[in-house]
């Protein structure tokens, strides 16, 4: 067995994230930010007002956001513009498409407010749709990282290692954070989080606290899971991923997303068409979030550790 | 070195008329395209190529370039033709637009590496931010690149041209000038039946731009609204160019029905006679 998470402390993968692009922006002096009024709600006002000659604010206009980034990008920077994912990746989804991703410019989006943990402000503010919309374009990079710690090497990730044009989604409320700087980050490196040949666990973001918890859980009753932290949604880990399918012979899926388009439908389609086993989905089932706590919702949605144990058992069951 | 600009009106008019020959060819050779748009414009790519941008053909990504970035993509023949005619690559290669594996895609893309292309474009209402992208970097970076957007009049009924036109003035961004093709036609007929966009010229100073107005078929009234451009020191620049859909071709200006068509290679043949004045065999 791996290492045994322990939570430090709850922190935001947000404040992962401001954290992250303050450092790469003291290692490159190209890294260049943009702020559509909600800087500090997105962790970038730590950027903000490091490099205020660095920080352009061009109000709340995303889709202009968008298309400076590209212009910015096509004259020797690196742009990098957040703010809610329902906002950068899903309003601008036609400038992401053509000036970014067409002309593959290395910009980062990032998408805050990811998943229904963002708790009272409700569905319109609650990403669940993000990652199947950044995943089917072309050129594109999706990371999803699962606590604070890897959301701040995620970003610097992004902004240091891509070429092209990268979506990086983080949420707002203070999540256990749990993983170690030591870990490392490689993007399109499936991380094994907890090691098992039962059944595999694969998910994404929050998700993997809560499939850590599950795995602990069944450990006790003898059923070793895997679990793989799927940081890099795009490219997927395709061999993590048969390999999990291989040697666990059945897979639950889980993320704060819809199912359709999100991990769920990424990790099917591998294991379809290179080694099909059994699958259950733990996720968004085709509809939007609501006003609640953060906990009230995980739980009204199904996506509590209590909710992958569940799919575990269910799958397990349709194990040949 | 920069390629070596003209002010000389008649060398200018015989250039836009080698671009609009180009762009007939090009376009009865394809079968497809948007003729009126292209011919329309054709003089303002002219005096913007060979009068304006600094630029240097053998040296497409040479850094001290001022940038052209085309908005609207879909006239993307008549960009070609200017750059193959400024000698950015071969006149012949224009016969291959929008054929499979062309650099000349029907909207202009950079992954086909058409050199002097800036800007992968054809959804109408980003070019504008791209630019402004641009010329926030160029000021970051203390350079005194300018940049040149051409935006057609409908294209401006998209909302997010006026997120980009509110940040350009908020950024006093002077390097930037937009050219706004005005032939007051887009596919559905005038653009003041579609969607008026009039007062225009108001519009823009009250988005807080210099807004000059000229003829976009007269080099006399086109080289003094890009020099006033230039000396503007703390507003970004819109010209107003008063175009004619299809101009050059008397048969078909003014009609919005060739904005998105190309002309089959029999009506090539008489547009070319009537560019050439009737004099020369048109064959190539
Ligand atoms: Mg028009």
């Amino acid at each position: 067995m791996l290492t045994h998470f322990i939570n430090r402390g709850n922190k935001s993968t947000k404040l992962g994230f401001g954290e992250g692009l303050l450092e790469a922006a003291i290692l490159n002096e190209r890294v260049v930010a943009i702020g559509a009024d909600i800087t500090a709600s997105v962790g970038v006002d730590l950027f903000a007002s490091r490099f205020p000659e660095r920080f352009i604010s061009l109000g709340i206009a995303e889709q202009n956001c968008v298309g400076v980034a590209a212009g910015l990008a096509l004259s020797g920077k690196i742009p990098v513009f957040a703010t809610y994912g329902v906002f950068s990746a899903l309003r601008t989804t036609d400038q992401i498409r053509v000036s970014l991703c067409y002309n593959r410019l290395h910009a980062v989006i990032g998408g805050a407010h990811a998943g229904v943990s963002v708790g009272p402000d409700g569905a319109t503010h609650q990403a669940l749709e993000d990652i199947a919309v950044m995943r089917v374009m072309p050129n594109m990079t999706v990371l999803s990282p699962c606590d604070a710690t890897q959301a701040r090497l995620a970003t610097m990730a992004a902004i240091q290692q891509c070429r092209g044009p990268v979506y990086i989604r983080f949420g707002r409320e203070a999540m256990p954070d749990f993983t170690s700087v030591e870990m490392g980050f490689q993007i399109g490196l499936a991380q094994l989080v907890h090691e098992g040949s039962d059944i595999a666990i694969i998910a994404t973001g929050h998700m993997i606290w809560e499939a850590l918890q599950a795995a602990y859980e069944l450990e006790k009753e003898g059923i070793h899971a895997r679990v793989l932290n799927i940081h890099t949604i795009k490219p997927l880990d395709e061999t993590a991923v048969v390999i999990a399918a291989k040697e666990c012979g059945v897979l639950v899926t889980a993320e704060e997303h819809q199912v359709a388009g999100g991990l769920g439908s990424a990790v099917s389609e591998v294991i379809s068409k290179q080694y099909p086993v059994p699958i259950e989905f733990i996720g968004m089932n085709d509809r939007f979030g609501e006003s609640g706590t953060p906990h009230e919702l995980m739980q009204k949605f199904g996506l509590t550790s209590g909710d992958i144990i569940k799919g575990c058992r269910k799958a397990l069951g349709k194990k040949k | 070195m920069c390629y070596t600009l003209t002010n000389d009106l008649e060398k200018l008019g015989l250039l836009a008329r080698a671009i609009r020959q180009s762009v007939v060819r090009s376009l009865a050779e394809a079968g497809s395209g948007h003729l009126g748009g292209s011919l329309g414009s054709a003089d303002i790519f002219t005096t913007l190529y060979f009068s304006v941008i600094r630029h240097t053909p053998d040296e497409p990504l040479w850094p001290g370039r001022d940038r052209f970035i085309l908005s609207i993509g879909h006239i993307a023949p008549v960009l070609y033709a200017t750059l193959a005619e400024a000698g950015y690559f071969r006149k012949e290669e224009l016969l291959s637009l929008r054929k499979l594996g062309s650099r000349l895609q029907g909207h202009p893309g950079r992954d086909h590496q058409l050199p002097g292309l800036e800007l992968s474009a054809g959804s109408l209402g980003q070019g504008l931010s791209v630019s402004v992208g641009m010329a926030l970097a160029l000021k970051m970076d203390r350079l005194d690149n300018r940049v040149y957007c051409l935006c057609g009049d409908g294209e401006l009924q998209e909302g997010s041209v006026w997120e980009a036109a509110m940040s350009a003035a908020h950024h006093k961004l002077n390097n930037l000038t937009v050219i706004i093709d005005r032939n007051s036609l887009q596919i559905d007929g005038s653009t003041e039946k579609v969607m008026a966009l009039e007062p225009l010229k108001k519009k823009w100073e009250a988005f807080g731009w210099q807004a000059l107005e000229c003829d976009g078929h007269d080099f006399r009234s086109l080289l003094p609204a890009f020099n006033k451009a230039r000396m503007e020191l703390l507003h970004p620049s819109v010209i107003i160019a008063k175009t004619v859909m299809g101009k050059g071709i008397a048969s078909i200006e003014g009609d919005y029905r060739w904005h998105g068509k190309a002309p089959t290679k029999e009506q090539a043949v008489a547009f070319l006679r009537e560019l050439e004045g009737g004099i020369q065999n048109i064959e190539h």
